[in-house]
């Protein structure tokens, strides 16, 4: 080194470069800067998702309604469960991260790897799950009417659980009564300069209305809770009013402009903030890939310091750390 | 090159042979706090979904008593469990996964401290903002309403 870097001799000394401020190394700090601000736009998402709930306190989805699946399990209804799955998988992978920089600081090398490894597939499990809960919540269950002003009207039926009134949801599929002279999807083939247009929904307001009409015990659910803090049932001559008067457009599942569960906000806010953090989530795992090869090569055995998996290690609890939050503001609460 | 790690965490009522032993009693406190959440979202115990205290009505000491106890006036009380489990995983989180104890005290406060005051401040002002937006469309001298 010598002969390749000036001395000025001073090296040891605080003002020559010989001091770590804080006794933290250079790549540790930034890495801590780097989370303290990443800290601060996830939180940005998060406040925001406050205010939506606080402007649309008394119609916001309840969650228990709209997460309630579980893969491999079709028709049965656990809201939780899944989400509490995740959680455990992102835990675990930062327990193993934490091991392996444990491991780092012992020199083992084969353990860094083996642990890396592992935290790697924790981290693979996490966002396929995020991927299916996505999936699922797009694809949609029971579907809805839209409003002119936004509104979510939903459909159901009262049945008696073991003595107990309860309201059970009804699938837009099995109201809807095929309506002739209903629009038809424009293509190329019947206009000048038409090329294309999106996807008509699966029915139009008037096949809902017409099946509504004629079973006399499906009643509409407005998304307004009542005093017992329930969603408000509507009497049937309010139902079929509503829906004939208001209702505007057949919806199923989420997407960024309607969402068949509430208001839309709550459909993009779940897409922002879920999406942010499955996208670090990603990276995290890209990140881990990297130094987990570099583990393997012996990268740090040579340097002497398994520092790098240190830092790394710092970025990925974070990602667990704001999923603690994400579950708490978005399941839970 | 082993770093020193305080082997301890409630304040050291729960002490640890080593740094392993203690990554694995931290898992197995997130794991308890976790399913404790989880049990309790998915049956929502009545008592904790009414709220314990209703605001006080009157003048000025009543709206800052309605201030000083927000967390219970206006919040559920199983939110509330929700929100303080939350910050404790945060915490052990933090404080042993990303060893912010093992940190000097300086540091430590540079990063808690900063995101701590700034979250709560942009918290504070939007969900203020969301409360106002609301009662702007609800409220009994609502200036907006919707005909559905």
């Amino acid at each position: 080194m010598d002969s390749t870097v000036a001395s000025t001799g001073t090296e040891e000394k605080t003002w020559g470069g010989g001091n770590k401020p804080l006794r933290a190394s250079y790549g540790k700090l930034m890495m801590w800067f780097f989370i303290v601000s990443d800290a601060l736009t996830f939180s940005g998402f998060l406040a925001a998702y406050g205010f939506a709930r606080f402007k649309f306190v008394n119609e916001w989805p309840i969650a228990d309604e709209v997460f309630t699946h579980v893969p491999f399990l079709h028709g049965q209804e656990h809201p939780m469960i899944y989400v509490a799955f995740m959680t455990f998988i992102l835990i675990m992978s930062s327990v193993t991260m934490v091991l392996a920089v444990d491991a780092g600081h012992h020199m083992n090398k084969a353990k860094v790897t083996f642990y890396m490894f592992l935290t790697i597939i924790g981290g693979a499990v996490f966002v396929g799950s995020q991927a299916w809960e996505w999936a699922t919540f797009i694809q949609g269950d029971y579907g809805a009417v839209q409003t002119n002003s936004g509104n979510i009207l939903q459909f159901g039926e009262y049945v008696n659980v073991d003595g107990e009134e309860k309201f059970k949801r009804i699938a837009i599929e099995d109201i809807a009564i095929p309506v002739a002279g209903d629009r038809v999807e424009h293509d190329r083939s019947n206009g000048l300069w038409f090329t294309e247009e999106a996807p008509l929904p699966l029915f139009s307001v008037d096949e809902i209305y017409t099946g509504l009409a004629a079973n006399d015990n499906i009643r509409v659910r407005t998304q307004y809770l009542d005093e017992d803090g329930h969603k408000t049932v509507l009497s049937r001559s309010e139902s079929l009013r509503q829906i004939k008067e208001n209702g505007k457009l057949v919806v199923k599942g989420a997407n960024l402009k309607v969402n068949e569960y509430g208001p839309t906000l709550f459909a993009d806010l779940f897409f922002f903030i879920t999406g942010f953090h499955g996208f670090h989530v990603t990276v995290g795992v890209i990140l881990n890939i990297i130094i987990f090869f570099n583990v393997v090569l012996g990268t740090y055995e040579r340097r002497g310091s398994y520092e790098m998996v240190e830092k790394v290690g710092l970025y990925w609890h974070f990602v667990d750390l704001v999923w603690v939050f994400v579950f708490t503001f978005f399941y839970l609460v | 090159m082993a770093q020193e790690h305080k082997l301890e965490i409630f304040r050291g009522r729960w002490k640890f042979k080593s740094n392993t032993q203690k990554i694995w009693g931290v898992l197995w406190l997130l794991t308890v706090i976790t399913a404790i959440e989880v049990v309790l979202g998915i049956y929502k115990p009545a008592i904790l979904m009414d709220i314990w205290l209703d605001p006080f009505e009157g003048g000025f000491f009543a709206t800052l008593g309605n201030i000083i106890l927000s967390p219970i006036v206006y919040m559920k009380p199983l939110n509330l469990i929700f929100i303080l489990l939350t910050i404790v995983k945060a915490y052990y989180i933090t404080w042993d996964f990303m060893h912010i104890r093992d940190e000097t005290s300086s540091m430590r406060k540079m990063v808690v401290w900063t995101s701590v005051f700034l979250i709560a401040y942009l918290v504070f002002i939007l969900l203020q903002e969301g409360g106002y937006v609301f009662h702007a469309y609800h409220g009994e001298d609502s200036i907006i309403t919707r005909d559905f």
